[in-house]
């Protein structure tokens, strides 16, 4: 990964020296090795600061609807999962592909220090990775941790390929993950209503309406959110309202139903763990079931499940009693 | 000092809870927040940050103020102010730490300034504030750079807990009150225990990352110079503009009022209101701040330069390290301090 990110970074100096692009967004590097955080480059000087590592899990896609607006062309290096949420902006015309240099690059899966934590290895103040391992110093000892137990969530169970690229750096070839991105979702289909109603109660009622779900969502592109407007008459802060607070959740899955892409940024974000990507998995699923199978973002144009009606398309009714294909 | 073994804690969680409400660390879905005690519920003193920080018990996210109910041209406005000590609905809040008390010293200085607002009086006076010192700091912590000893908070009772027993010392006249209730339970000892473990934990703690920060550029004759730091604009460009900082901060105390019409009359609450949104300063006018790097620089602004200068120098900020923790993308205070905090922090 060390060498992939050198070659980004030289990559990245080359396209800003020679004029070809005005910025480049990627990482920046953090207090600590487990902390980088999004950010613009605009000079060579500025890409001293750069960093990609295993712990780059923020997907970037969404910083283009305000970046590329600006003067110049935008440069961004993107993972698998995040050329999904790239193409699907496009589709939307949220972002313009033709201001925008796609640098497709290697992952290997991203880890996830409150996983790392977890094991109960606390006051962690280095991290490196070796391997299929990451040894990690903390001021209580040090360890060694298989990265397939600290993985993102949306990381375990990825089989994601790049689908856009003006060029790659970085091998395309990675560990296959075979986990079935649909087992938890199966799990509580098998539930009674009773016992799923108690698990998203359970869970829903952790949330403090804090936003940063629909914040990170690449499909929450509106410029004012219906929730943040106060002239709409349902604006929302409040969250003592059990109903309303599942609704919310509910709401924002619908309406980004047949646009998610499963980038899992949702539930990465969320500081009360809900896991919230799972309201999205069912309607994947069921689209899936419905409609054929369909993976938002593989394409940047063209109608989709949801948006084109043809004779063979499942009735609500079926869906409704239980008896959709 | 007083000490009972840990395995008998639930009874002490028990005779409290006879007489008045107990919240507690709670396990709920894999998370710990404060919530009411019971029996069966998942205790977790251990947990260092809670998500939501204690202020919750005394400054609730949604809370009603007050009811309007129409008859004919008459409109009753119906008080829902309640006084705890009045109604004997005290409350103990069990396992706060140095960092989460201080803060609540924070919000006291604004809240119980004049005018005082009486419903975060009236929890405040049925509270008894059980503090619980660290024994494992973690990264993320930085309560000595803000002079807050982790191994002695205050409170009306401060407990210390290492692997068999719980120490438990009162303070004040409510921990007395309270120490007299439970008392029985306990046994005398434990200033040994207590002592070797402060001294091990100050050593970790001088170990922190964060321990040292130096935020002496952060005082009010600088204030223009750094609201002006060209710096604000690189800090804030991945902000995402949610909540979540606001929200698991023990100090922020901003909220929105807002009336809500229901069958019986309308409703006025009010409920935490984040800074970081893009309505937060909206009046008829417009909006004053239009940008996230506004927003974002006030929130720091604010924690750093506005309220220390308005109250003896007192910082808003008391490292506790929940926004080091929960920010999305990974933006935070620590990286606030020392990109403006001038070379010391380097």
């Amino acid at each position: 990964m060390k060498d992939v990110a050198l070659k980004m970074v030289e990559r990245a100096k080359e396209l800003l020296a020679n004029g070809e692009v005005a910025r480049v967004i990627g990482w920046k590097k953090g207090e600590f090795y487990f902390d980088p955080q999004p950010a613009s480059f605009e000079t060579v000087e500025e890409l001293d600061s750069f960093v990609y590592n295993g712990f780059c899990g923020a997907n970037l896609s969404k910083y283009l609807i305000k970046m590329s607006k600006k003067e110049g062309k935008t440069a961004i290096f993107l993972k698998p999962c995040d050329s999904y949420s790239f193409n699907q902006l496009v589709k939307e015309y949220r972002i313009k592909r033709e201001n925008i240099y796609v640098i497709a690059i290697e992952c290997q899966g991203k880890l996830d220090i409150q996983k790392i934590k977890a094991k109960g290895i606390d006051a962690v103040t280095e991290v490196e990775e070796d391997g299929e391992n990451i040894k990690v110093s903390s001021l209580y000892g040090e360890y060694t941790v298989a990265k397939d137990e600290v993985l993102l969530g949306k990381c375990s169970v990825c089989n994601k390929t790049h689908q856009v690229k003006d060029e790659e750096i970085g091998d395309s070839e990675r560990p296959v993950r075979d986990g079935d991105r649909f087992a938890e979702v199966a799990a509580l289909e098998a539930m009674t209503e009773d016992e799923r109603f108690a698990f998203w109660r359970e869970q829903l009622s952790k949330c403090i309406r804090c936003n940063a779900c629909r914040n990170v969502c690449p499909a929450c592109s509106c410029l004012k959110c219906v929730f943040d407007n106060p002239a709409s008459g349902i604006a929302a802060k409040a969250n003592d309202d059990q109903f309303e607070e599942q609704l919310f959740h509910i709401i924002r899955a619908f309406h980004v139903a047949g646009r998610c892409t499963d980038c899992g940024e949702c539930s990465r974000v969320c500081p009360q763990n809900i896991p919230l990507h799972l309201l999205n998995r069912k309607f994947i699923k069921d689209i899936d079931g419905f409609y054929g199978e369909y993976q938002a973002g593989e394409e940047s144009e063209g109608k989709t499940p949801l948006t084109s009606y043809t004779e063979g398309d499942t009735e609500p009714n079926d869906v409704f009693n239980g008896e959709a294909k | 000092m007083l000490k009972i073994a840990k395995d008998r804690l639930n009874e002490l969680y028990a005779k409290i809870a006879e007489t008045q409400g107990l919240f507690l660390p709670i396990k709920k879905a894999g998370e710990v927040n404060y919530a009411v005690w019971g029996e069966g519920k998942e205790v977790s003193l251990e947990t260092l940050k809670t998500v939501k920080s204690p202020k919750n018990a005394f400054f609730p996210q949604t809370e009603n103020m007050m009811k309007f109910k129409t008859e004919g041209k008459n409109i009753e406005v119906v008080d829902m102010r309640k006084d705890y000590v009045e109604e004997g609905k005290l409350f103990v809040i069990f396992g706060v730490k140095a960092c989460d008390y201080k803060a609540i010293e924070v919000l006291d200085k604004v809240f119980l300034a004049e005018p005082v607002d009486t419903y975060y009086q009236n929890r405040r006076a049925a509270a008894t504030i059980v503090t619980l010192a660290c024994s494992r700091p973690e990264e993320s912590c930085f309560c000595k750079a803000f002079g807050i000893d982790a191994t002695a908070p205050m409170g009306d009772v401060t407990t210390w807990m290492d692997g068999e027993n719980l120490y438990w010392q009162a303070n004040t006249e409510k921990g007395e009150t309270l120490t007299a209730q439970v008392k029985e339970l306990f046994s005398e000892g434990g200033e040994t225990e207590v002592a070797a473990q402060q001294e091990t934990t100050k050593i970790i703690i001088d170990k922190l990352p964060f321990s040292n920060l130096d935020l002496s550029r952060f005082k009010p004759e600088n204030l223009n110079e750094l609201f002006d730091a060209p710096e604000w604009e690189e800090m804030s460009e991945a902000c995402l503009g949610c909540g979540t900082c606001t929200f698991v901060c023990p100090t922020c105390q901003c909220f929105d009022i807002r009336d809500f019409k229901t069958n019986e009359g309308v409703l006025r609450y009010r409920c935490w209101d984040s800074c970081m949104y893009s309505d937060f300063t909206l009046m008829a006018h417009g909006n004053s701040r239009t940008t996230q790097m506004q927003r974002f620089r006030q929130r720091f602004m604010h924690k750093l330069v506005y309220y220390p200068s308005q109250n003896d120098g007192l910082y808003s900020c008391v490292g506790c390290g929940r926004c080091v923790n929960k920010c999305p993308q990974s933006l935070n205070i620590v990286k606030v301090i020392k990109t403006l905090g001038g070379k010391a922090n380097d």
